[in-house]
Parts: C-alpha cells; structure tokens; sequence
C-alpha cells in the first residue's frame, strides 16, 4: 500500500519575499521583485532587469558560520540552503545530533548549475598559474550537487541525498522525486526544492538568445507579462524554495501542521520529436503529462481549482493555456483559475518550479487565488480559450480544493504535480 | 621556549581560530598540538591553513613541506626553513 505525502514545512527565499511570512504578504499584495540590475547595464545585456532575493549580512550569518562564508561565493546554495533549513523548522523538525544522521530523513534539492560566481573567479586564478591557492571549497560549491551536500550536512541527513536537474522542470521534479521515495516507503520524510544562482553568468545565455524582454528596463515591474497580448519574452529571476515533505502518518504522530496533501504527478519528456525541440515543448507530451498526473492523483480533472501554470511571459503562453484546456478537456468559464507567480518574482528558471510550488500551496492552505501582474491586456488568444475572470488581476479569497501545477524545461521535459487540501480525519 | 617561537604559536593560534570549534583546546595550544586530532580541524581545511600561512609571513610552501604540517610544531619548524630560505645572508 503506497503511503500518503503530505507537506509539514516550507521555505522560500524569493526576489519578492525572503521567509515564507515576507512571500506571502508579497503574494497576497500581487508585489514584485523585478528591479533594475546595473550590473546587466554595465555589461550592456539587452535585458537590463531581473529578479533577485535581497539578503544582509547578518542574515546570511544566521545560516553559515563564518568558516563557511570564507571565500563563499554560491548564491545559489545561500539560498537553497536558506529555504531548506527554513522549511525543516517550519516543520517543527530538530537538527540531528552530533553523532549520528537522521536515517529516515533525505533530501532531493536541484539546481541549474551551481557557484557560477566562484567557478568564474577560479577561473581566473587558475589561468592565472594560482591553483595551489584556489583553497578548498571550489569542489563543494561548484558541483552539481553542491546545494543538497550542504543541505545534507546542516541537518544531518541520512536517507537520500541527491540532486535533481532538469532545467525550468527542475523544482516541481525535485518535489515529484522525494514524494516517490517516500510514498514507495524507502524514507520517512524528505526536503524538496530547488535553487537557482542570481546574476549576469546565469543570465547571460538567455540573454544571447534573445528570450528575454528588452522592452521594460525603465519600468521594472510591468516587465514581467504572462498572458499578456504585449509579452515580449521572460525577466530572469533567482532564488530558492523549499518543501518538507513526509508520511501522513509521520506527520499525524509527530502533530505537525500539514499544508497539504501531495495526491500524484508526472513526469515525461517529448523527446524533441513533433513540436518539441531542445527549447520548445512537444504539446502532445505537455497534454499527457497533465493528464497522466490526474490521473495518477485519482481525482477528476473537474476538481481542480487552480493552476499554478509554467507561463514565462513569451509566445508560448498561449501554446500553454491551449495544452491546458485540451488536457483537462475545460475551457470558458469552465476552465479553473489560472495564474502565474513569474508575474511577480520573473523566470526563476531551475528554482521556478520550487517557489511556484510553495506559492501555490499556500494558495491552497489559505484559501485565496493571488493575482496575476501586467495582463491588464490579455492575450487574445488566451481570452478565446478561456474567461478572462479565471484569469485574475485581483487578490481572490476563496476556498482552494486542488491545485495543478506544471513546470517545463529546455530539452523538451514537463512535469505536473497535484496538490490537495488535506482534511484533518 | 624562545620569544620568537612563542610569537608564532600565537600568530597560528589566531590562523587556527577560524577553522576550529574547539576553543578550549585552542587555548591550551603548543608545540605537540595535532591540528585534526586535538582542535578537530577539517583535514580539507588544512590548505586553507597553509595558505593564510603564506600569507602571515609571505613564504610559499611547497607540497612536501605542506604535508608535515599536522601538528603546530612541525608547522613552525616548516616556517623557520622557509623564513631562512628567503633570508639573503
């Protein structure tokens, strides 16, 4: 019998809000963390705005010990870090001891790619004939699985200590890799999330390519336009999010707040055949992948409430909202609502997935839709499909049942992950 | 003890005091002070050691003479070589 997953604790360190308190009042407010970046202007991008979480000092050192800020130079595992410790006492959960690691406890965190900032000034030290002096920390905070080696090591893991990578997938595929370990029964509870470095050497190849708006860097928040007919490509954005999760039973024991129930997802690839291609997705594989993760959830498509949807503020938003229609087999004003968080906090590429999940699970727990920034002129493509009211501009209270929410990345990768609103027994 | 070697005990301690959890065995430091088994430095940390050292007293140590540098006394010992070797008379 697989076991029930719920989510006891969250953390989220996002450029509209660091600590879940601060992300969501931003949240509810329809607040954005787009502002201008002057180092993308002294580097001449196109794109001069972008998204990044606002951090001091005394705030970092309340995370990492002075020996670990020595030559610390890995935005992206200050702030996955910064969401996993979060959400692990949000949870209510302790630190293991000095001795031994907690063996039912694991961590599948992702990230893009890790410590651009100090691979680059390695770089230069090594070109420079100084690798005898590079120090020790290079290894830990430019591998891959950096984020979850520190995670692991702040709260003495002893499970499964991975990281996950699957571009803009990579979040709400982290949350889809620890629900299957623990609903299989091989750990008790596991952090999710993902993180993603802030700055010009993340940002840069999306620049290059032209994805990105070059039309807003003299009013950042109207930047970022899902939906919207005057879209003109994404904000880069950063950050980190992060999600307990663990057995119902565990977290029955323990007395934990659950948040919510996780009831199913999917996850699939279109193989860069059809419509899909290395940056594109395959609309087949997008259809099937909701609809494989409603049904894996076991509840109608009908029941679902809200979509927390991938919409980056490109072309591609229509492509989506008509994936979405034909998946759930809704449309008008039958269609759920739908918004998306990058309004707010920009394209947090591989830790979008993580904070949109966290947005939208406290959407469900709290009971209210939170508005979508900058569509004041929707898509008309997007108005065809479905009633501009689902598609809200204003802060709705009301209650939340199911959420769907779907991620897609480059090399044509999609998962959709269904959260439920738990009712105490 | 001369003065002098008493000086770099106490220039290492202050090196040391950032790799360390265990000030009461960072306060008791001398010569036969293991820097893993006795202060339980992280034995990734000790380049780091040895390049604040390079710096503290602008010598460059080589691999070898790294490798001997476990405990404050053959560090110093490392030092004094590398210090002499730099002296031009």
């Amino acid at each position: 019998m697989p076991r029930r997953v719920v989510i006891t604790g969250m953390g989220v360190v996002a450029p509209n809000g660091v600590g879940l308190p601060a992300f969501r009042t931003a949240l509810r407010l329809g607040k954005s963390g787009i502002r201008q970046q002057p180092i993308l202007e002294q580097l001449q991008f196109s794109c001069r705005i972008g998204g990044k979480p606002e951090l001091d000092d005394v705030l970092m050192a309340s995370y990492l010990t002075p020996l670990e800020l020595r030559n610390f130079d890995s935005s992206g595992i200050l702030y996955g870090l910064m969401a996993a410790v979060d959400a692990w006492k949000d949870a209510g959960l302790p630190m293991a001891g000095e001795e031994n690691p907690d063996w039912d406890s694991g961590a599948i965190f992702g990230c893009g790619s890790s410590g651009v900032d100090k691979f680059r000034s390695s770089i230069y030290k090594i070109d420079a004939l100084q690798t005898r002096s590079l120090g020790s920390t290079v290894v830990a905070q430019t591998m891959s699985s950096g984020i979850s080696a520190y995670i692991g090591g702040k709260l003495g893991l002893g499970n499964q200590v991975s990281t996950n990578s699957s571009a803009c997938t990579t979040g709400t595929e982290s949350i889809l890799m620890a629900y299957e370990r623990i609903r299989s029964g091989k750990a008790i509870r596991m952090v999710a999330g993902s993180t993603s470095d802030s700055g010009p050497y993340i940002w840069a190849g999306f620049d290059a390519m032209r994805v990105c708006t070059f039309k807003h860097n003299d009013e950042p928040e109207r930047g970022s336009r899902p939906m919207s007919a005057s879209a003109s490509g994404f904000v880069p954005g950063s950050g980190a999010g992060a999600l307990v999760l663990e057995t119902l039973e565990s977290a029955v024991a323990r007395g934990a707040k659950i948040y919510a129930e996780v009831v199913g997802g999917h996850i699939n690839s279109g193989g860069q055949r059809g419509s899909g291609t290395m940056t594109a997705p395959n609309s087949e594989a997008v259809q099937r992948c909701i609809r494989e993760a409603v049904l894996d959830a076991g509840i109608s498509a009908d029941a679902i409430d809200l979509i927390s949807g991938h919409l980056t503020a490109t072309t591609k938003d229509v492509t989506e909202l008509e994936n979405w229609v034909t998946a759930l087999g809704r449309s008008g004003k039958k269609f759920p609502y739908i918004n998306s968080l990058k309004s707010m906090v920009g394209h947090c590429l591989s830790a979008a997935g993580s904070i949109e999940c966290v947005a939208a699970v406290l959407q469900l727990h709290e009971g209210f839709i939170a508005p979508n920034l900058n569509c004041e002129d929707l898509h008309p493509g997007i108005a065809a499909l479905v009633d501009p009211e689902m598609i809200p501009r204003q802060l709705i209270s009301r209650p939340v049942r199911v959420v769907a929410k779907a991620s897609f990345g480059f090399g044509d990768v999609n998962a959709c992950i269904i959260f439920k609103n738990h009712q105490p027994v | 003890m001369t003065i002098a070697r008493q000086e770099m005990i106490n220039q290492l301690k202050l090196i040391v005091d950032a790799y360390t959890e265990n000030k009461t065995a960072l306060e008791q430091i001398n010569e036969q002070t293991d820097f893993i088994k006795d202060l339980n430095i992280n034995s990734a940390n000790l380049v780091d050691i040895v390049l604040d050292v390079e710096q503290a007293f602008d010598i460059e140590i080589d691999n070898t003479s790294m490798e001997r540098m476990l405990t404050v006394g053959a560090s110093i010992a490392v030092i004094e070589e590398k210090l002499a070797a730099k002296k031009p008379d």
